[in-house]
């Protein structure tokens, strides 16, 4: 069980949306509760609007409930030319909580020490989790609440206001595959229209842009994973390193081999950790978040296509009941019903498609000058702390006076 | 300074000027003895001591030449002395019954000797020696006896010109009946000293030669008074060695009369001959301050260094005095010394000792009496003994920090590059390319390469395993054959695992030859010269017993042999428990440490393989990137990340070859030494067998005297002896041992000690560089993602 608050909430944002900060209507989580599989968020919102009853309140909230809120909105028809928000991720506390368990199996075969560490970085490790969990659910409110449409959406404001219990539904098994059915559909569908003529030059252009880059992201969201899987795993490595060394009785025979050895990995082991934790943080984060709102951009294009298609059809069918000379109203309404349904689709879709090209340099660029500040840092750090550490190693002979170091070193970094 | 310097200078001038006798004309000797002796002084308060502690020592210390002979010396004599002496004392002046142990010495000695006597020359001239000396009086002594006893007498006569030579005769005819009074004399005469003054005892020692009496007694006293005052280590051992073996050779003399004669007789001539030579030429000014020293020794004022000196001959004396018929013109000579007419007594001493041999045979007689003065000297050996263990350990720590330094003289440097495919299929080997560098004289030439196959490498170390092992040396091991990675090989596959390979095993045998060259004993192997210089190797056979499976299954055996024999051996010295206590968490905590840096290296691969693929996705990214400030920023990203794979990738390597490997050669270390820690008790196992056998001998004995069968009581009685015989020589072989690997394993400690720290600084710069390489770039990147606009 984990408390969140606002006290150590990290400041920085993992993924920064570009948000146009309304001050009418303010809403952040500032504290969440995680018993068992459940999260439980508190929805916190300030508001200036006349809409709400309260000008502020807070919500308990689930993570089903964000999802209820998204597929709501995907579902609604007026918001089709909308790109909604991503859905946040489930949150997955399955990595740190399998390591802890595993550690507290291994438990025997660690000393005390080793054992105290691994759990003080595990620990860390969930921690982090968490907080980026909540992150990422706070986003995705936020860019509801930033969004002029979106942002006066009955059901959003219900999941803002409600100060019951949600008690949303979980999808059954039916549903569940009623979804997987239809994304089945969807993308049986993609294919299908995706050889209707796209009469747009912005949207057909945008449709091969956000395709090659989604593979594209998404390929380089699973290396960037794998790179800081892999830097994780070298600092565990570290840890595991200078713990091994650190708690062991020191020996005579090596006092000094050991002494030595301890030191250095001391000194790499938190900055790598950190150095890991940053990539993810930086970089990780926004590639997997963009990752999912080209998704929404892609199902932004699909709703459109979809509209064309639907458009062209019944264009067919006016052609048909004009040949037929029957039903010719009707058909001429339908295509006119398309035909603005579509309109307006392009329309709006252009205009967010534009907003989130920009939206998604910003945010890169952000993220990116900030990874590389923080390369920077960490590789300072690092090499200052190695230096010193070389200074220390040639200048010194005195072994208990440079264990006693060590051991300073150890407790400070 | 002054003061200190002048009195220390006799012990070192005494066995150096042995050397000259052997080998030199007396004129050139006076020269030499000049110079020796001040630079002597200098240095032989401390070297002394570290000589005779760690005889293996001094090779670092000298120059290349005598690295050769030193070596030898120190197995040879100076060991098993020192480790007999504590124990043999005691029995000594009780009974002179065991003989045998100081017969190997002898024997030893002589054999040794013959080199010694080179190398003492040869130290002289260079006049850098101090260290030797210790031992090399022993050799010179014997090598004197069997070499030119008349020479030395030659020489004796021409420095002694000055002084009386008549006046030593007579005391040499005193023989039995005046040594019986001496010996008498000196064996009240300590108690006396130590209570009063020197003079006192002079005046007490009225019988045939006064001049006998007064030096004993001044002898005796010095040596207690200063064991009373101060244990000061050199002394200790001092006593132990020379005392000890001066007793015991007196026994063993009885075989051997004439070394015995040579002992005795050298040490004084030595002991008073060089101070003749030095103070006659250098200043007579300086003898009596060297002289003085021993009677004002027991006031104590002097420091350490100047004890020592004055130990070193109030033991050489006492050694004469029991033994007798020389210690008549020893004593003179001191007596001369407090006189001040210094020069002519130490000649005449010279003068005896070498007159003396003639009369050896009755001096045995003496021994016996001898004896009775011995309990003093073999209380002060046993106290002496007591203090030595700490001392030693700490002397020999001290002394390593000084072969540190010397270790840069140390000039050999051995590489091996170019590893080489030779044949092809199964039958394909590695041909290494060996050069070595040295401007050891022992080399022909200064520079020479060879071509070795690993197998080669592998027969080397087995011969000098099967050589030194035994002795308690921790020979360095070479990497195990691998068989898997040979076969990936020799299948001829390019790929990088076996360049990895190929490379690692490269590292490791150069390391593994440059372990063996620095080590001083090991480098003086023929078959190492062989290994480094001949052209054509005979093959190596048998290495396969040493590969693979092969060797696991012998480390298996050992291990399980010596599991078993801890069990038994119930260890007489911590310091060895403690040691091996040590030597195995280490192995542990480093195989453990091995484990987790081979997965870091794995790590640290498989990050640098992300990184790449990373870096080429990057790239695609900024290419599907409409945005072109995006677009080439993500493009420098991927540079970037390119550029992080590289020094990945490079630090993989580090990983691998400055410190994975270097766990991989310390944990192989570590077997070593416990190997030499097997050969100890393997050691100790023999000496607990022989005791045994011999008590069930006694026993049999016992029985056929019971059972009154004098014809098998003969027999059983002479077994008895051989068994004896054969439990003094394991007990010795086992004191050797237990001192070398005590040696080796402080060297090992003081080697890993030195090249962790090296080898670490290494990596962590290595690590350094490429933070820094890091930050470059990064540096680098940061404008670029600030134009993202």
């Amino acid at each position: 069980m984990t408390t969140l608050d606002d006290s150590n909430k990290e400041k920085i944002r993992s993924v920064s949306v570009d948000l146009n900060n309304d001050a009418s209507l303010l809403i952040d989580i500032p504290d969440a509760l995680c018993e068992r599989d459940k999260v439980k968020f508190t929805v916190h919102t300030k508001t200036t609007l006349s809409s709400f009853q309260k000008p502020e309140f807070s919500v308990p909230r689930q993570h089903e409930d964000f999802i209820w809120l998204h597929d709501t909105l995907v579902e609604t028809e007026d918001y089709a030319g909308l790109i909604i928000p991503p859905a946040p991720p489930k949150p997955d506390f399955e990595g740190p909580r399998e390591k802890m368990h595993k550690l507290g199996e291994g438990e025997a075969t660690m000393t005390k020490e080793e054992y105290t560490k691994m759990k003080q970085e595990l620990e860390a490790e969930y921690l982090a989790v968490f907080k980026k969990t909540v992150q990422v659910h706070e986003i995705f409110l936020q860019r509801l609440s930033s969004h002029p449409i979106l942002n006066k959406d009955r059901n959003f404001q219900i999941f803002l206001e409600y100060d019951q219990d949600l008690s949303v539904r979980r999808k059954n098994a039916k549903e569940m595959f009623g979804g997987f059915f239809k994304n089945m559909v969807k993308s049986a569908d993609e294919v299908l229209i995706s050889g209707v003529k796209e009469v747009d030059d912005f949207f057909e252009q945008e449709k091969t842009f956000l395709l090659d880059y989604y593979s594209k992201i998404k390929d380089s969201t699973a290396k960037a994973e794998k790179m800081t899987r892999s830097h994780k795993n070298i600092a565990d490595d570290y840890i595991r390193i200078s713990s091994l060394m650190y708690q062991q009785k020191i020996t005579r025979i090596l006092i000094y081999t050991h002494i030595v050895v301890t030191m250095s990995f001391v000194s790499l082991q938190k900055v790598e950790g950190r150095v890991a934790s940053d990539q993810e943080l930086k970089l990780t984060e926004l590639l997997r978040y963009y990752m999912r709102d080209i998704q929404a951009a892609k199902d932004l294009l699909y709703r459109r296509a979809r509209a064309l298609a639907d458009y062209e059809n019944s264009n067919k069918a006016l052609d048909k009941a004009r040949l037929k000379s029957k039903d010719i109203p009707q058909a001429e309404e339908h295509q006119q019903q398309c035909l603005q349904k579509f309109d307006k689709l392009s329309e709006s879709g252009k205009k967010e498609l534009t907003s989130f090209k920009g939206r998604r340099v910003v945010a890169f660029r952000k993220n990116l000058i900030e990874m590389a500040e923080l390369e920077i840092k960490h590789a300072k750090v690092r090499s200052s702390i190695q230096l010193y550490y070389i200074c220390f190693i040639m200048c010194t002979n005195e072994l208990q006076y440079a264990w006693g170091i060590c051991k300073i070193l150890c407790e400070q970094i | 300074m002054a003061t200190s310097s002048e009195r220390s200078p006799p012990p070192f001038p005494d066995s150096e000027e042995q050397d000259v006798l052997d080998t030199e004309e007396v004129a050139n000797r006076a020269t030499d003895d000049d110079d020796d002796d001040g630079e002597d002084l200098f240095l032989s308060p401390t070297n002394q001591s570290l000589a005779e502690m760690e005889p293996t020592l001094p090779p670092t210390s000298q120059n290349s030449d005598f690295l050769i002979q030193p070596p030898i010396d120190i197995m040879s004599d100076p060991l098993i002395d020192p480790i007999i002496s504590p124990e043999e004392n005691k029995p000594a002046a009780e009974v002179v019954s065991e003989p045998s142990d100081d017969f190997v010495d002898l024997t030893n000695n002589g054999t040794d000797s013959p080199d010694d006597t080179g190398t003492a020359d040869s130290t002289k001239d260079t006049s850098e020696i101090p260290l030797d000396e210790p031992s090399d009086e022993f050799f010179d002594i014997l090598g004197s006896e069997s070499g030119a006893p008349q020479e030395e007498v030659v020489v004796a006569d021409v420095t002694v010109e000055a002084s009386k030579s008549e006046d030593t005769d007579p005391p040499l005819d005193d023989e039995t009946g005046s040594k019986v009074e001496q010996a008498k004399e000196t064996s009240t005469d300590p108690i006396i000293n130590i209570t009063g003054d020197l003079p006192a005892s002079d005046t007490q020692q009225p019988p045939t030669t006064n001049k006998i009496a007064d030096p004993l007694l001044d002898l005796f006293s010095d040596t207690p008074a200063v064991d009373a005052k101060k244990p000061i280590q050199p002394i200790p051992d001092l006593f132990e060695d020379e005392g000890s073996d001066l007793f015991t050779e007196p026994r063993q003399t009885k075989p051997a009369k004439q070394p015995q004669k040579s002992l005795f007789g050298e040490p004084d001539e030595d002991l008073f001959a060089e101070p003749l030579g030095a103070t006659s030429k250098k200043t007579i000014s300086q003898e009596p301050k060297t002289v003085t020293p021993k009677p004002s020794g027991d006031g104590g004022d002097k420091g350490a260094n100047q004890r020592e000196p004055a130990d070193i001959f109030t033991e050489e004396a006492v050694i004469t005095a029991p033994t007798v018929s020389k210690t008549p013109g020893a004593t003179s000579k001191t007596n001369g010394v407090h006189s001040e007419e210094d020069t002519d007594i130490f000649a005449e001493a010279t003068v005896e000792l070498s007159l003396d041999s003639p009369h050896n045979e009755r001096k045995k007689d003496m021994t016996a009496k001898p004896s009775a003065s011995a309990p003093s000297l073999a209380a002060a050996a046993a106290a002496a003994s007591l203090t030595k263990p700490q001392s030693a350990a700490l002397e020999e720590l001290e002394e390593e920090e000084e072969e540190e330094e010397e270790d840069d003289k140390f000039e050999i440097n051995v590489s091996v590059t170019n590893p080489e495919k030779i044949g092809d299929g199964m039958n394909a080997y590695m041909a290494y390319k060996v050069s070595t560098e040295t401007t050891l004289p022992m080399f022909r030439t200064k520079t020479f390469t060879v071509r070795r196959r690993f197998s080669d490498f592998l027969g080397l170390y087995e011969k000098l395993s099967e050589k030194h092992g035994p002795n308690g040396f921790i020979v360095p091991p070479p990497p195990e054959k691998s068989i898997l990675g040979m076969t990936k090989v020799k299948v001829g596959k390019e790929d990088s695992s076996s360049t990895d390979f190929v490379e690692r095993r490269r590292g490791a045998l150069e390391r593994y030859l440059q372990r063996v060259v620095n080590h001083p004993s090991l480098i003086q192997d023929p078959d190492v010269r062989e290994f480094l210089e001949r052209e054509e190797l005979p093959r190596a056979v048998n290495t396969q017993a040493l590969s693979g499976a092969g060797f696991l299954k012998m480390i298996n055996k050992a291990t399980d042999a010596v599991s078993k024999m801890t069990i038994k051996m119930n260890e007489s010295d911590v310091w060895f428990e403690e040691k091996l206590q040590e030597v195995e968490a280490a192995d542990q905590l480093f195989r453990k440490l091995h484990t987790l840096v081979e997965s870091l290296v794995v790590h640290r691969k498989e990050l640098s393989l992300n990184t790449a693929s990373f870096a080429k996705s990057a790239a695609m990214l900024g290419s599907a990137e409409d945005n072109t400030a995006l677009s080439r920023a993500l493009s420098q990203l991927a540079e970037v990340e390119d550029k992080m794979e590289q020094l990945h990738q490079e630090q993989a390597a580090n990983d691998t070859f400055s410190f994975a490997e270097l766990i991989a050669d310390f944990i192989r270390l570590l077997g070593a030494v416990r190997g030499s820690f097997d050969h100890r008790m393997k050691a100790w196992q023999r000496w607990q067998d022989a005791q045994s056998m011999l008590q069930k001998k006694r026993e049999t004995e016992a029985k056929l005297l019971w059972a009154n069968k004098p014809d098998k009581l003969q027999l059983a009685k002479e077994e008895i002896v051989e068994w004896e015989a054969k439990v003094t020589q394991y007990e010795r072989d086992f004191e050797r041992v237990s001192a070398t690997v005590r040696k080796e394993v402080i060297r090992f400690e003081k080697e890993r000690t030195k090249n962790f720290k090296r080898q670490i600084i290494k990596y962590m710069e290595s690590l350094l560089q490429s933070q820094q390489q890091v930050m470059k770039y990064w540096e680098a990147f940061l404008p670029e993602a600030k134009a993202i606009a």
